[in-house]
């Protein structure tokens, strides 16, 4: 008996030790790539055949006739559109993960632009040689550069994306001002519209201040927008300055003096969208996107019809818009990657971004778009958005980007909501940002 | 008899013991036992060992930190010890972590305490005879059924700035925002989704209390209260603290209520699942298992303290426990009648 009793748990102890050494071997397998540097194969853009897509859930409901347009042409390099969450956090951990596993799962990544540096770094997309690219030049200049890290190209800008002030025309008319250009004219405009019987109730400007990127934007915006920066062209923070701070105390008045309404601490996009629909705003920055939303007649909108946009003013003179969008990568670890190639030169053409645009209102990243006719009867708001993401800025291009956005939105919502003095805040940013930052 | 009579301390990874307590097993049987269970053990080495291990070893180890003079980042993971949960407990990022481990615990108590009264009442309502009983019924439980960011997303349109929290006020409180407002608002929000369970639980508790005891009690002249009290209370304790402990586990780790309700970055309501999940979205997976591991001490530890101080019935094997032991001390009380336990218990062992 004693016998059969240690014999069952020698049974047991050894199915139990088996799996443990299957699972040991497989940390032993994580832990043998270890030592591979990766990225032996850069630079070797070869293969032909069929690959795969990855991007966010297609909104715009036009994808699907973008590849199937390459899919039609070429027969046997195939794209496979592989579709992620719609959040971009989903999407990223997605790409990531794939990356770490060094699965050719993927090919073509869809990559939001502040993910570049990110994933240069980590050899998880592969550097670009930019003779490959011949349209390369002909796209707006500051969207290519949000495809490069440390001045070599990772990926290749195919929508963009920039802040737009979306104004009352139907009050400013009424009031007998222009569209401002600086803060102070935007201020002056505001007290002439709030002194009509129509504006006793409306508040003045919001833009995106809740706690999440929409602020890092804003605040990059109203920096950028008083002759600051957040990082250097050097790749060193400096925002301990007193442009900077003018920027921060542009927005800071805002909320003290009510011009900006309190509720705007709580908005991202949709709800300053529906403020501003409701009526309830003269001036709100937002992205293009909203334009026809806004414009909707179905009763959505009170404003449809009445308002109007302009590039975003800044302290002395224009603001600078912070630039948003996609870039489209290659996956270090995948196949075909001179597919991927023409398939990025393919999705990235005038051809192909003017059928976009032409469904989708994305913005597009070909200069000679902005200035087409036709199209601008279309969208009435591309010129003053050519001019916004012509003189946009990226956002800090740094590795850690997930840290540092963090100690932004830490330091602006702090200073937005009172219970840290502007300057104490930027001071705190600063050497917050110097320790995430290796330049 | 004795053996089989005796107290089972298995967790569920250690049933095969039974096995052991059987005396007349010849060594085929032994053997066929053993395989038969091997692969739930492998199941469950592969699903609760391993990821427990993983995560241990894990949090031991730390990678992507440093970049190069190119500006890659310097591969493979090092070795770091205990730095990992070292390095949590000073400094600024202690002080993130000790406001999440006080919001962890403020959720849980407050919502537990909340949950429990209202769960009782739900359960009260729900137990007793009237018409419409089943509509009722199914309307407690329905923001039970709901998702928990399918509800975060409700309440969030509910508290938003012009949302309809703010319309029956009359007021602009801003609700995300830092501050007790979104403390309340979590609060809410996890009472209103999770007080329908505890409903359940205790109303199905309820139930097998057999109405001549309240006849009893009523022949004896009790009181409402007096009858809830020292009739209703003790008979649905077993099922009341079973939710309760259900509860406490999962307020522990919450982590999509406050996340989707209030958003991530805010210290008034992050968590340490919160705190566990911002540092693997930056790819700190070392420090990362160090919070989870620490949270799932923390859960690990509360479990067994509450199960020892109040001695909730969990898996079932407190059942043949405290029949076994009642059977001579506890005649007073309303329990199962003595008897049955120690012969179900029996018959459990011998039927294995």
């Amino acid at each position: 008996m004693r016998f059969e009793r240690s014999h069952t748990r020698k049974a047991v102890a050894l199915a139990v030790a088996g799996s443990l050494a299957l699972l040991a071997s497989a940390c032993g397998g994580d832990d043998g790539s270890k030592s591979d540097t990766g990225g032996a194969a850069a630079g070797a853009l070869e293969g032909r055949g069929p690959i795969t897509f990855a991007t966010g859930k297609d909104t715009s409901g036009n994808l699907g006739a973008q590849v199937a347009a390459w899919n039609s042409q070429h027969p046997d390099q195939k794209v496979t559109v592989s579709e992620l969450p719609e959040s971009a956090d989903a999407q990223r951990s997605q790409m990531i993960q794939n990356a770490q596993a060094k699965s050719d799962t993927f090919t073509v990544l869809n990559l939001d632009v502040v993910w570049t540096a990110e994933f240069a770094a980590n050899r998880w997309i592969t550097q670009l040689p930019e003779d490959k690219f011949p349209d390369l030049g002909k796209l707006l200049p500051s969207t290519v550069d949000t495809a490069k890290y440390r001045d070599k190209l990772y990926a290749v800008p195919v929508t963009s994306d920039g802040g737009l002030l979306y104004y009352r025309k139907d009050l400013l008319d009424k009031a007998g001002v222009k569209p401002p250009t600086t803060w102070a004219e935007m201020k002056a405009a505001c007290d002439k519209v709030k002194a009509l019987p129509e504006g006793k109730t409306i508040s003045c400007y919001a833009g995106q201040f809740e706690k999440y990127e929409g602020l890092t934007v804003n605040f990059s915006e109203a920096v950028n927008g008083a002759g600051g920066v957040v990082v250097g062209d050097d790749g060193k923070p400096n925002v301990d300055t007193p442009e900077a701070l003018a920027g921060l105390q542009f927005l800071v008045d805002g909320f003290k003096s009510g011009e900006i309404p309190k509720a705007a601490i709580t908005y991202q996009e949709e709800p300053g969208r529906r403020a501003f629909q409701e009526g309830n705003l003269v001036f709100h920055r937002n992205w293009p996107y909203m334009y026809a939303l806004a414009n909707k007649t179905d009763g959505s909108s009170k404003v449809a019809g009445k308002f109007a946009v302009a590039p975003l003013p800044g302290k002395d003179g224009a603001g600078v818009s912070t630039l948003g969008g996609h870039n489209y990568g290659i996956n270090e670890f995948a196949k075909n990657k001179a597919t991927a190639v023409d398939f990025i030169n393919f999705m990235a053409s005038e051809e192909r971004q003017r059928a976009n645009i032409e469904k989708t209102s994305q913005a597009p990243t070909w200069a000679s778009l902005y200035d087409d006719a036709a199209l601008n009867k279309q969208f009435p708001y591309l010129a003053p958005l050519k001019a916004s993401i012509g003189s946009a800025k990226s956002r800090p291009k740094v590795v850690k980007y997930g840290d540092v956005t963090t100690a932004i939105q830490e330091a602006a919502y702090g200073a937005l909501t009172g219970t840290t003095p502007p300057k104490d805040a930027l001071a705190g940013l600063q050497t917050k940002l110097s320790s995430l930052i290796t330049p | 008899m004795s053996a089989s009579a005796a107290p089972v301390k298995a967790g569920p990874g250690k049933q095969t013991t039974k096995a052991d307590r059987v005396t007349s097993f010849n060594e085929g049987t032994g053997r066929l036992a053993a395989t038969l269970l091997s692969p739930t053990l492998i199941v469950l080495v592969l699903v609760v060992v391993y990821p427990i291990i993983a995560a241990l070893r894990e949090s031991l180890y730390t990678s992507g930190d440093r970049v190069d003079a190119d500006g890659f980042i310097v591969q493979g993971s090092q070795f770091v010890g205990l730095d990992n949960f070292t390095a949590i407990f000073s400094g600024e990022v202690g002080d993130r972590f000790w406001n999440a481990f006080y919001n962890t615990t403020f959720f849980t108590v407050t919502c537990v305490v909340l949950e429990t009264i209202l769960g009782m009442a739900m359960a009260m309502v729900m137990h007793k005879a009237f018409k419409g009983r089943s509509v009722v019924r199914a309307a407690i439980l329905v923001p039970w059924a709901i998702p928990t960011v399918v509800s975060a997303l409700l309440w969030k349109w509910i508290f938003q700035a012009d949302g309809a929290a703010n319309a029956l006020l009359g007021q602009q409180i801003l609700w995300s925002t830092e501050g007790w407002q979104s403390v309340l608002s979590v609060i809410i929000a996890d009472t209103w989704k999770t007080a329908p369970f505890i409903g359940l639980l205790v109303l199905a508790g309820l139930q097998t209390i057999p109405d001549e005891v309240y006849e009893a009690a009523k022949v004896d002249g009790a009181s409402p209260f007096n009858t809830f009290i020292r009739i209703t209370l003790p008979l649905v304790k077993p099922a009341l603290l079973v939710a309760v402990l259900f509860r406490i586990l999962d307020t522990l780790r919450i982590f999509d209520l406050p996340f989707v309700l209030v958003g991530a970055n805010k210290s008034s309501v992050e968590t340490l699942s919160i705190l566990a999940y911002l540092e693997s979205n930056q790819n700190r997976y070392g420090p990362a298992a160090a919070y989870a591991t620490l949270l799932f001490i923390y859960v690990a530890v509360t479990a067994f303290v509450f199960v020892k101080l109040l001695g909730a019935d969990v898996l079932g094997d407190a059942v043949q426990k405290k029949k076994g032991k009642k059977n001579g001390k506890s005649k007073n009380k309303l329990d199962a009648p003595p008897g049955v336990g120690p012969a179900a218990a029996a018959g459990g062992g011998g039927g294995f």
